[in-house]
């Protein structure tokens, strides 16, 4: 028989060590799927490495793949840290990248352009995470539910958008008109697609990482996460922390919005995120809520999206399977965690 | 030495069909030994102590009889039999019941409800005749009435606590085990619950009853064990009879010297409060307060909990704004009432419950210890942490207050309620007070915990410091206060100086029955 008994400590490996424990049981679930399917499971998952990381061109792909990842997972990283359940990344992606659109049509100088799409789909993000966040404060709303439903407002927004005001009336097909080419961003090495969007997000993890460990506002968002009323007597504007963090959070989704428009569809349409903010909770969850761990985090579920298209082709197992991983690992994930704070115990056979 | 009645470890007592009987319980935490080769035995209509100091493995013990833990070595014999209990429901098949410091109630249920959550009913309809049935022939022998429809929101918390000891009887229990039942109870609450507890004893049930509280082991129990460091000390075979100050030497392992109150002279008044009323707040607001605490002072505010005491430290402490009334701090009349302001006044502040609002318990001891003033100039400047700093002034107190932990980087939740009131202790004082607030200041802390808070307590107000200690332990607040404000139904019923109060006195006080000015 066995019995879950409660920690007195966790051993500080055991923090880097669960990540990767939850990523080989997921891999190991998956497998039967791929079996399933009638495919061999190592050809299937070597399909899936060579094309995701086998060659340079495979890892800047993976790479452009994995910036929006980071983006949303350090918004919902750092949300998650305040204990506000930011689930709306997704559309706080889509309102940045509708606004930086709308931004980069308008004809001006091109680093202008970029700078401006960067600061005003920041700010659309933002002004939507604001909502739910306003809502919890004024009016004790539930956060995870309000911020969850706004993305299909935000959604059939832009969907509003494309299907009328802004839709393509040449061809008739619902997208929204290009940015100007001086707004695209520059393209780091001839014949891919990284652009400049992808160095931003590997800088901004170690700044959102500074921005947590080492600044008052990063102190003021663990300790309200960790115990409101503890912030509360200790002098801390509980309310005014819960805003902030949903403006940073907001914001850094946004970018992600910013990054697909300025950086690889160059338009909106109406796949643009194939739910880049849903992965952002899986990123945000595999790096245990640490924003040097999104990186690491969105490059795996990244390798993973470009490695089953590949996959699907060679082995005939549909793509869908990178779905599956991703809901897997969470799964994992959150079952590893359970493991820091109890575990597995034999007890003697009950007499 | 050692009384005729304090019986050394290792003799054994001859003892007639024990009830349940522990016999060398040995549980060890990594390297540390919570219990080791524990030998424990209750007779039917005994009532045991379970005596020892924070971390002395009483609750480990206690969670190991009722199913938590596994014991590594050991075993439990119910009756004479040995029996395996591997969860709590092993231990109410085998009629041991447990009422813990937290209470395991729901509280949008009835209390009937509460007594009925997974007890089988009749083919699957919960059996709500034959429960009340049950209770109220549990209220009539041990004079436990309670309401069965009241929902268990609306009980206080001395009834909550009399719905757990009537929950573990409903499931048959015949030990019932007592962890610190009196440390939330106010002193005319005790009496309620000794007078219950004896009633069952008598009719045969076994009882264990941990406590830190060595007048009221003396004056309920039969019989003690005392456990040091996971050990057993020694054995009380008549408590009534052996004197505190013995029992304490076997739980500390050495003489407790009380602190000595040097005589003062109070200079100017460091906080007024001038008719101070408050509405809005859960609990009983303030009816027009007026009171003040001087420079070198210790003011004590004593009453029944519930009569206004926490509405009393709220404004004080600046989480509760009141809407009448003005408050000075050293001179200066509070303008707005925040936490930051009246810290910045020279306010030093020390909160009832100390996990809940004093400390992040899972953020390293040092995040907690800097708290309050983690904006200011010592930790941080134009937004930036100062790591260094923050555990620098962190391992400073750690080592002045000698607060046991691995160390600055700790998580807060791991240290014990002594340790963990040392540091909030240390991140006040550590700023020089001109007053100081605490509510229930030793509430919990073992003896040696508690001498050491009390010493600090009069070396600051030896330094000129103005204390006002809200409390409902009564011989505390006899012993440090140099005046006691008596609080009731959210008025200040009177005041008296350290000379005139007495535990009578105040008792009447508390009850509204006489009033001082």
């Amino acid at each position: 028989m066995f019995r879950l008994e409660a920690r007195t400590s966790t051993p500080a490996w055991f923090n880097l060590v669960l990540p990767f424990l939850a990523i080989v049981v997921t891999l190991i679930l998956c497998s039967g799927l791929i079996a399933v399917a009638g495919a061999g499971v190592i050809e299937a998952y070597g399909v899936m490495l060579s094309a995701s990381l086998g060659d340079s061109y495979a890892i800047t792909e993976t790479l452009v793949r994995a910036a929006p990842m980071i983006f949303t997972g350090l918004a919902v990283a750092i949300a998650f840290r305040a204990k506000f359940w930011n689930i709306g990344a997704e559309g706080q992606l889509l309102a940045g990248a509708v606004a930086s659109c709308a931004v980069g049509a308008i004809p001006m100088p091109g680093y202008l352009a970029m700078l401006l799409m960067a600061l005003v789909g920041a700010a659309a993000g933002a002004i939507v995470a604001l909502v739910p966040a306003t809502l919890r404060v004024k009016f004790k709303v539930d956060d995870v539910v309000s911020s969850l439903l706004l993305n299909s407002v935000i959604y059939y927004a832009l969907m509003a958008l494309i299907e009328g005001p802004w839709k393509d009336t040449f061809s008739g097909y619902p997208i929204s008109p290009p940015i100007e080419d001086s707004a695209n961003f520059p393209v780091l090495i001839e014949g891919t697609r990284l652009h400049i969007g992808v160095i931003v997000a590997l800088i901004a993890a170690p700044l959102c990482w500074f921005l947590i460990a080492r600044t008052t506002l990063g102190f003021q968002i663990r300790v309200t996460g960790e115990n409101p009323e503890a912030a509360r007597y200790g002098g801390i504007n509980v309310q005014r922390v819960l805003l902030s963090t949903a403006l940073l959070s907001g914001a850094l989704a946004g970018l992600a919005g910013v990054g697909e428009v300025g950086g690889v569809h160059f338009q909106v349409m109406s796949d643009i995120s194939p739910g880049y903010g849903y992965s952002g909770i899986v990123v945000a969850m595999l790096a245990r809520l640490n924003p040097l761990g999104a990186v690491p985090a969105a490059l795996f579920l990244a390798a993973v999206m470009t490695g089953a298209e590949a996959m699907s082709r060679a082995t005939g197992v549909p793509a869908f399977l990178s779905d599956v991983i991703q809901g897997t690992a969470l799964l994992a994930m959150l079952v590893a965690l359970l493991f820091t704070a109890y575990r597995i115990r034999r007890v003697g056979a009950p007499s | 030495m050692l009384s005729s009645n304090v019986v050394p470890t290792g003799s054994t007592l001859a003892l007639s069909a024990p009830l349940i009987e522990m016999r060398g319980i040995t549980k060890s935490f990594g390297a540390v030994k919570a219990n080791e080769a524990v030998d424990l035995s209750v007779a039917p209509g005994e009532i045991l102590g379970l005596l020892g100091e924070n971390g002395a493995g009483k609750t480990t013990l206690m969670n190991v009889l009722f199913g938590a833990y596994a014991p590594d070595a050991g075993e439990i014999l119910v009756e004479g039999r040995p029996i395996a209990i591997h969860n709590s429901a092993d231990a109410l098949a085998a009629g041991i019941g447990m009422v813990h410091q937290h209470f395991h109630l729901a509280p949008r249920l009835t209390v009937l409800e509460n007594l009925l959550i997974g007890i089988p009913g009749k083919s699957g309809r919960i059996d709500r005749a034959g429960g009340l049935a049950r209770v109220n022939e549990i209220g009539s022998r041990h004079g436990l009435s309670l309401d069965p429809n009241l929902p268990v929101s609306a009980l206080s918390v001395g009834e909550q606590q009399r719905l757990e000891i009537i929950k573990a009887l409903f499931r048959g229990a015949r030990l019932l085990i007592l962890d610190e039942p009196t440390a939330v109870l106010a002193p005319s609450e005790v009496d309620g619950l000794f007078a219950a507890l004896r009633s069952m004893a008598a009719q045969g049930l076994g009882i264990i009853f941990i406590s830190h509280k060595l007048n009221e082991v003396r004056a309920l129990t039969h019989r003690c064990v005392v456990l040091r460091h996971g050990k057993v000390a020694g054995r009380v075979d008549h408590p009534a009879s052996t004197t505190s100050a013995e029992m304490a030497k076997l739980m500390c392992g050495h003489e407790i010297v009380p602190p000595t109150k040097e005589p003062s002279t109070p200079g100017a008044s460091v906080l007024t409060l001038d008719g101070i009323s408050t509405s809005g707040h859960a609990g009983t607001p303030l009816r027009e307060v007026s009171l003040f605490v001087r420079a070198g002072e210790i003011l004590g505010i004593a009453g029944v909990s519930g009569n206004g005491q926490r509405a009393l430290a709220d404004v004080i402490s600046g989480m509760l704004p009141p809407n009448a009334g003005t408050m000075t701090i050293a001179g200066k009349t509070v303008a707005q009432f925040s936490p930051r302001e009246l810290q910045a006044l020279g306010l030093g502040r020390i909160p009832e419950d100390r996990m809940t609002t004093g400390l992040v318990t899972n953020l390293p001891l040092a995040d907690s210890m800097v708290l309050p003033r983690v904006g200011t100039e010592a930790f941080s400047r134009k937004g930036l942490l100062n790591p260094a700093a923050i555990r620098a002034f962190a391992e400073a107190q750690i080592k002045a207050y000698d607060i046991r932990c691995p160390g600055p980087m700790v998580r807060a939740g791991a240290l014990s309620g002594g340790n963990l009131q040392k540091a909030l202790l240390a991140r006040e004082l550590a700023f020089d007070p001109k007053v100081l607030i605490v509510s229930q200041p030793t509430r919990g802390l073992d003896i040696g915990a508690a001498r050491f808070i009390h010493e600090k307590f009069l070396a600051m107000r030896g330094k000129g410091c103005g204390i006002i200690v809200i409390g409902e332990d009564l011989e505390e607040l006899l012993m440090l206060s140099d005046r006691i404000a008596v609080m009731y139904e959210g008025r200040i019923a009177g005041t008296l100086s350290g000379a005139e109060a007495t535990v009578a006195r105040l008792g009447l006080m508390m009850t509204g029955a006489e009033g001082r000015a």
